[in-house]
C-alpha cells in the first residue's frame, strides 16, 4: 500500500501529460488534486497504523522488487515508513493537496493546455518528492533527489517564454548538479566503507564505531552527503539558486521552495542521523554552515524589495536554522522546524501568491500597501503566517525555533546561539517589514489594472479572465485559493503544539528514527548513548535544563517582539527612518540590495573563467583547431597526395601499357639480378 | 648444332621489337600486330626450350598461345572496328576517356 502515495500521483501525471491539452481544467486540476487527497489519506492511514504499535516497531516496510543485483551490491525498492518519513509524507501530501487545490485558482488563467502542464510537473514533483522520503536506501532516495530537482527546474521556468524565468531553471538545475555529484560521491563512499546502501544497515553497522574524532572516512563521507544537502536545501555555498527561483508561479515556490523539496537536505541528515552523530566534525561544520546562512540570508532579506524574494531569503534563513539544528545533534528540533515552517511559509507564499494575483502580477513591495481593508483574508492569513515564523508564542515557529536555539544553547554552542537569536530579529523584522510594507499606509500602486479575479464562483467554474470588466477595486483570494489560505492559518496557529516543552509529542515520537536499530545498539552497548542528544526527549532534561528552556524562551519572545516592534516603528511610525538610513549606510545598504555580490563574485570566480576556458580553450582551441584539426587535416592530406596521384592516371592506353611493361621488367630485373 | 641462346637473343630480340611497335605505333592495328611478334617470340622461346629439355611441353604450351593469340586477334580486332565506329580514328592517344 505504501506504494499507493508517490505512484497515485505518478498516475495523475500521466494522465495529465499525456490527455491534458485535451480535458478541461476542471478535470486536470481536479483529478491532480483529488490525486494528492487521496495519497493523504493513504498516508494517515498508514501513520495510523504505525502508530497504533509499540515503540520500537513503528515502522512499515515495503520491498517492491530487486532493482539493481550486481555482485556485492544488491539494491531493492524499497518503502519505509517509520516516524520520521511518516511527518515527511503528511507534510508533502497534506500541504501538497492544499497547494494543489490553491493552484487551481491561482493558475487559472493560463490556457487549458498550459494548466494540465502545469498539474502534471506538480504531480510530477509531488510523487519524486514521496520517493525521497519513502525510500529504505540511498539509490531510491536518490531517484527522488533527482527527480524532485528535474521538477523544480520545469516548474521555475514554467513560463519559459521568459527569459529570466528559463534562466531560473537552468540555475537551479546547474547549482543542485553539483551538489548532488557531491552526494554522488558520498554514496560510493558508503558502499566502500559499509558494503551496503541501505539506510537502516548503514545506521547498525555505523552504531557500532567509535565517534570520529579526527577528519577520517566517515567525516569526509558525511561532508559529501552534506555538500548535496547545500545544494537542495539552499545553503552556503549553493544557495543562490533559491531566490532566482521566485521566477515560477507562486504555488510552485510555496509547494518546492518552502515546504518540501528545499527540506529534502535536512531530512537526508535526520535520516541518517546515527551516521552523521558519528563525525563530529562534520556535525561541526553542518551548524556552523547553517548558521552563517541564517544570518546571511536573513540580512540580505532585510533590503529585498519584491515580496517573494523576501520570502525566499527567509526560506533561506529557516532552512539555515534546520541545519543548525542537525549540526549540533538536535534532530527532533530540525525535524520539528521542517514540519511548522512547511505551515507557515507555504501560508506566507500562497497568501503573497493571493496579493500578486488580487495586484496582477505586481511584486514590488514599494508599488504595495493599504492592502489591509481590501484583502481582508489574506491580509489576516498572512499575519498569522509573519506572527508564527517571526516566534510569537503560542503560534508554531515559536516552539520550534524556541527548540533549536534552546538545543544549540544547551549544547554549548553560545556563539551559535547568539547568531540564532540575531537571525530570531531579524527574521521577525523583515517579515514584518514585508508585513508593513504590503497592507498597511497608502495605496503606492496606483493601476489595479484589469481586476480577472472578480466572478471567480468556484475556482474552476469561472471564464476566460477577458470576460471581467474593470472594477477599480481588489479581489480577495477565490475561494479555492481562501481554503488554502485558512487551512494552512489554522496549521500555522496549531502546528507547534505538539512540541511544547515539557510534552514535547514530536520529539519522542521521532527519537526512534535517530538511533541506530535496537538489534545493533544492544550488541554495541553504549556508544550510542555517548552521541545521543541528551535533552531531546526532555525527560532527561533536568530541573536546571528547563529553567535555562524558560528562561532563553522569554528571551526569544523578547527578541520577536522586539523586532516586530521595530519594523513597526520603522516602516509605518517613521518611513522617513529607513530612507535615512538606506542613505546613510548607502555602502551597506547596497551590499545587502546586491545580496554581498555573492552571484557576481561567483561569476566572477567560477562561472566566466569555465566560460572562457570552455569557449576560447576547449571549443575554439581544442574542439577547432586540435580535433576538427585533425580531421580536416587528414582529409587535405589525401586531397593533396591525391592530386599529386591522379596525375598518372592520363586514361591514354600507351602510357597504362607502358608502365605495366616497366613494371614487369623491375620485377623481372630484381629476380634475376637481385 | 645451334645454341640454345640463338634462339633466345633471337627471340628476345623479336620481343623487343614487338614491344617497340606497342609503345612506339600510333596505329592501333600495327599496335595488335605487334602484340603478335611478342606472342610469337615467346612461342619461339617456349619451342626452343622444349626442345633443348628434350621434352613436348613447349610445343604443347606454345599451340595453347596460338589458341589463345587467334581468340585475342578476334577480339582486338573487333574492339578496333568498334572503336573506330565510334571515333573515326586508330590513334590510340585519341581514346583518353578512361582518364578520372
Amino acid at each position: 500500500m505504501l506504494a499507493l502515495i508517490p505512484l497515485l500521483p505518478f498516475a495523475g501525471f500521466l494522465v495529465n501529460a499525456t490527455l491534458g491539452r485535451r480535458l478541461p481544467k476542471s478535470v486536470s486540476g481536479g483529478l491532480a488534486s483529488l490525486v494528492m487527497l487521496a495519497s493523504f489519506v493513504i498516508s494517515v492511514i498508514s501513520v495510523v497504523q504505525i502508530a497504533g504499535r509499540p515503540v520500537e516497531a513503528r515502522a512499515i516496510q515495503e520491498v517492491l522488487y530487486t532493482w539493481i543485483a550486481s555482485g556485492d551490491l544488491k539494491i531493492d525498492v524499497t518503502f519505509r515508513v517509520d516516524t520520521l518519513s511518516a511527518v515527511m509524507i503528511l507534510v508533502v501530501t497534506g500541504i501538497g493537496s492544499l497547494i494543489h487545490i490553491y493552484s487551481t485558482a491561482y493558475m487559472h488563467d493560463e490556457s487549458d493546455s498550459e494548466f494540465a502542464r502545469y498539474f502534471s510537473y506538480l504531480n510530477l514533483f509531488a510523487s519524486f518528492m514521496l520517493v525521497l522520503v519513502l525510500g529504505a536506501n540511498f539509490p531510491v532516495m536518490f531517484v527522488g533527489w533527482e527527480g524532485v530537482g528535474l521538477c523544480s527546474y520545469l516548474l521555475i521556468g514554467f513560463w519559459f517564454k521568459k527569459k529570466s524565468a528559463n534562466d531560473a531553471g537552468k540555475k537551479a538545475f546547474v547549482v543542485n548538479r553539483i551538489g548532488d555529484y557531491a552526494f554522488l560521491l558520498g554514496m560510493f563512499a558508503l558502499f566502500a566503507r559499509f558494503g551496503t546502501l541501505d539506510f537502516q544497515e548503514i545506521a547498525s553497522a555505523v552504531a557500532t564505531l567509535p565517534a570520529e574524532m579526527t577528519f577520517g572516512v566517515l567525516s569526509i563521507t558525511t561532508l559529501l552527503l552534506f555538500i548535496g544537502a547545500t545544494g537542495k536545501s539552499a545553503q552556503i555555498p549553493l544557495y543562490t539558486w533559491l531566490p532566482d527561483a521566485m521566477e515560477g508561479p507562486t504555488p510552485v515556490s510555496a509547494l518546492i521552495h518552502a515546504a518540501t523539496m528545499v527540506t529534502a537536505g535536512v531530512y537526508m541528515i535526520g535520516r541518517n542521523a546515527v551516521l552523521f552523530e558519528h563525525a563530529p566534525q562534520t556535525m561541526m561544520i553542518v551548524a556552523v554552515i547553517g548558521a552563517a546562512t541564517a544570518l546571511m540570508a536573513g540580512t540580505i532579506g532585510l533590503v529585498q524589495n519584491d515580496i517573494k524574494r523576501v520570502l525566499a531569503y527567509s526560506t533561506v534563513s529557516q532552512l539555515g536554522y534546520m541545519f543548525l539544528a542537525m549540526g549540533v545533534g538536535a534532530f527532533g528540533a530540525g525535524i520539528f522546524h521542517l514540519y511548522t515552517h512547511a505551515f507557515f511559509k507555504a501560508l506566507l507564499f500562497l497568501g503573497s501568491g493571493a496579493v500578486i494575483h488580487a495586484l496582477h502580477g505586481e511584486q514590488d513591495i514599494r508599488n504595495m500597501g493599504g492592502l489591509k481593508k481590501e484583502l481582508p483574508i489574506t491580509f489576516w492569513t498572512f499575519v498569522i503566517g509573519a506572527v508564527a515564523i517571526a516566534g510569537i508564542p503560542p503560534l508554531a515557529g515559536f516552539f520550534s525555533k524556541d527548540e533549536i536555539l534552546f538545543e544549540t544553547f544547551a549544547e554549548g554552542h553560545q556563539i551559535l546561539w547568539v547568531v540564532g537569536a540575531i537571525t530570531a530579529l531579524l527574521t521577525a523584522t523583515y517579515m514584518f517589514r514585508l508585513v508593513f510594507l504590503t497592507f498597511w499606509g497608502e495605496r503606492r500602486h496606483d493601476a489595479p489594472a484589469v481586476a480577472d479575479a472578480h466572478g471567480h464562483v468556484g475556482p474552476v467554474l469561472s471564464d476566460r479572465p477577458d470576460a471581467h470588466g474593470h472594477h477599480g477595486h481588489l479581489h480577495d483570494a477565490p475561494p479555492a485559493m481562501a481554503l488554502a489560505l485558512i487551512v494552512l492559518a489554522i496549521g500555522s496557529v496549531a502546528a507547534g503544539w505538539i512540541g511544547i516543552p515539557g510534552n514535547n509529542v514530536l520529539a519522542e515520537w521521532l527519537h526512534p528514527a535517530f538511533e541506530a536499530p535496537r538489534a545493533a545498539a544492544a550488541v554495541a552497548g553504549e556508544p550510542v548513548a555517548a552521541a545521543e542528544p541528551a535533552a531531546v526527549t526532555g525527560e532527561a532534561a533536568g530541573e536546571s535544563h528547563e529553567a535555562l528552556e524558560f528562561t532563553l524562551m522569554a528571551v526569544s519572545t523578547a527578541i520577536a517582539v522586539a523586532g516586530i516592534w521595530f519594523a513597526y516603528f520603522v516602516w509605518v511610525k517613521r518611513r522617513s527612518i529607513a530612507e535615512k538610513a538606506a542613505r546613510e549606510f548607502a555602502p551597506v545598504h547596497r551590499l545587502l540590495l546586491n545580496k554581498y555580490y555573492v552571484d557576481e563574485i561567483y561569476d566572477a570566480a567560477i562561472v566566466q573563467p569555465i566560460r572562457v576556458a570552455s569557449q576560447d580553450g576547449l571549443w575554439r582551441g581544442f574542439d577547432v583547431k586540435i580535433i576538427d584539426g585533425a580531421v580536416n587535416g587528414a582529409a587535405t592530406i589525401v586531397n593533396s597526395s591525391a592530386t599529386l596521384l591522379r596525375r598518372l592516371q592520363t586514361g591514354s592506353v600507351k602510357t597504362y601499357a607502358g608502365s605495366v611493361f616497366v613494371g614487369a621488367v623491375a620485377i623481372l630485373a630484381y629476380y634475376l639480378w637481385l | 648444332m645451334i645454341p640454345l641462346s640463338h634462339y633466345l637473343i633471337l627471340s628476345a630480340t623479336l620481343f623487343a621489337i614487338g614491344a617497340a611497335g606497342v609503345f612506339l605505333r600510333k596505329n592501333l592495328i600495327t599496335i595488335l600486330l605487334s602484340v603478335e611478334i611478342m606472342l610469337n617470340a615467346v612461342n619461339l622461346t617456349f619451342v626452343a626450350f622444349g626442345r633443348f629439355a628434350g621434352d613436348l611441353d613447349g610445343q604443347i604450351i606454345t599451340f595453347f598461345v596460338m589458341t589463345v593469340a587467334a581468340a585475342e586477334a578476334a577480339v582486338g580486332l573487333a574492339l578496333v572496328i568498334a572503336l573506330f565506329r565510334h571515333r573515326e580514328s586508330l590513334n590510340p592517344d585519341a581514346f583518353t576517356s578512361l582518364k578520372w
